[in-house]
């Protein structure tokens, strides 16, 4: 390892708390036989949305971060420039 | 009233057998009446780590079975009079546990012990689902590492969905034993912290136990580790963890190894 990759290095533990994180996300919807909270969350949304825009599924964008103080739920609405503007 | 207490984890090797003779032993220590049940059958291991491997003569199956009967096989601690064990077979398969034969065996037990602790297998089959089935409250042992959390988050779904506490719509009572924790990792970054494992699994903290060669060490002689050296850093985690299942309010802290000068001098000492 040289002296520029030592500080480079990104510590492995917040790369293993993401993995679990979206890992377990994604099993608890098929062991628990629902979709998890902001995959439902996701879904309902994007229902709204589409009653008035025309969205695409891959274009909402659901993050849930829940920390000690705060809890926050990030929606993102990618909006297609409507034909002819 | 007796608490049956199931100590599972769905990964190997992570230390349900040693905190459940710990946790065990600690509650014995703590004048508790406590009976340690190995599960594991075909790999029994809980009489190894307390030291009663030969003196096993009967086990939780020739009772499951009615081939003995429950006095004949518990065995009692020769240290702690008020800590019984009862052993798993290791010559027959976990298809012999039946549902019925082990809730009349711990109906039988809550009248004679304050905690009965099923030390369970790894996995989530039949030995994993039978040890957890009946309990009141459940240590999930987890290690700070991704493929234990992953399991534990397994087992925290059966525990709420496989248990008779989950089938009569009752809310079984989950506590995280952190094992294997090295602070100083977690710090660096190079270990999930507390926070991480606690904020993903989402149950409550009982305690948490450093890494430490007094684990083995105390393996080694056949001692619960609260009994072969109290005074050890995971023999404090462990005698703290057991006064929060009892219920008492003790501050969380992650106990240090103290050490003389000589020893910050000289590193480790010798076994």
């Amino acid at each position: 390892m040289n002296l520029l990759s030592f500080f480079n290095r990104r510590t492995s533990a917040p790369v293993a708390r993401e993995r679990l994180q979206i890992l377990l996300a994604h099993e608890r919807g098929i062991v628990g036989g629902k979709p998890d909270l902001v995959a439902q969350l996701r879904e309902e949304i994007l229902a709204v949305v589409r009653r008035h825009i025309t969205v695409e599924q891959e274009n909402v964008h659901v993050k849930m971060n829940r920390d000690a103080d705060i809890s926050t739920l990030e929606i993102e609405v990618e909006i297609p420039v409507p034909a002819g503007a | 009233m007796a608490k049956v207490l199931v100590v599972t984890s769905g990964k190997g090797g992570v230390g349900k057998t040693t905190s459940s003779a710990a946790l065990g032993a600690a509650l014995a220590q703590n004048g508790q009446k406590v009976v340690v049940i190995d599960f594991d059958v075909g790999l029994r291991n809980l009489d190894l780590v307390m030291g009663a491997e030969r003196r096993v003569v009967f086990d939780l199956i020739n009772v499951v079975q009615g081939d003995a009967k429950l006095n004949q096989a518990l065995i009692r601690d020769k240290r702690l009079e008020n800590l019984s064990l009862l052993p798993a077979s290791q010559t027959r398969d976990k298809d012999a546990l039946t549902d019925e034969g082990v809730a009349r065996v711990l109906t039988e037990l809550r009248e004679k012990f304050d905690w009965i602790i099923c030390d369970s297998p790894a996995g989530i089959e039949r030995g994993a689902t039978m040890a957890m089935r009946h309990a009141d409250v459940a240590v999930v042992v987890t290690n700070p590492e991704v493929s234990s959390v992953r399991d534990s988050d397994r087992i925290i779904g059966l525990l709420d969905s496989k248990t008779e506490k989950a089938e009569k719509g009752d809310r079984m009572e989950k506590h995280l034993l952190l094992t294997r924790y090295d602070p100083a990792r977690a710090e660096r970054g190079e270990m999930l912290k507390v926070e991480d494992v606690l904020e993903i699994l989402s149950i409550p903290l009982i305690g948490i136990i450093p890494e430490s060669e007094e684990v083995l060490r105390a393996s080694n002689v056949g001692s619960p580790v609260t009994l072969n050296n109290p005074a050890s850093a995971p023999g404090r985690a462990y005698f703290d963890a057991a006064r929060r299942l009892k219920g008492e309010t003790v501050e969380l802290t992650i106990p240090t190894e103290r050490r003389g000068l000589f020893g910050k001098l000289f590193g480790r000492r010798a076994a």
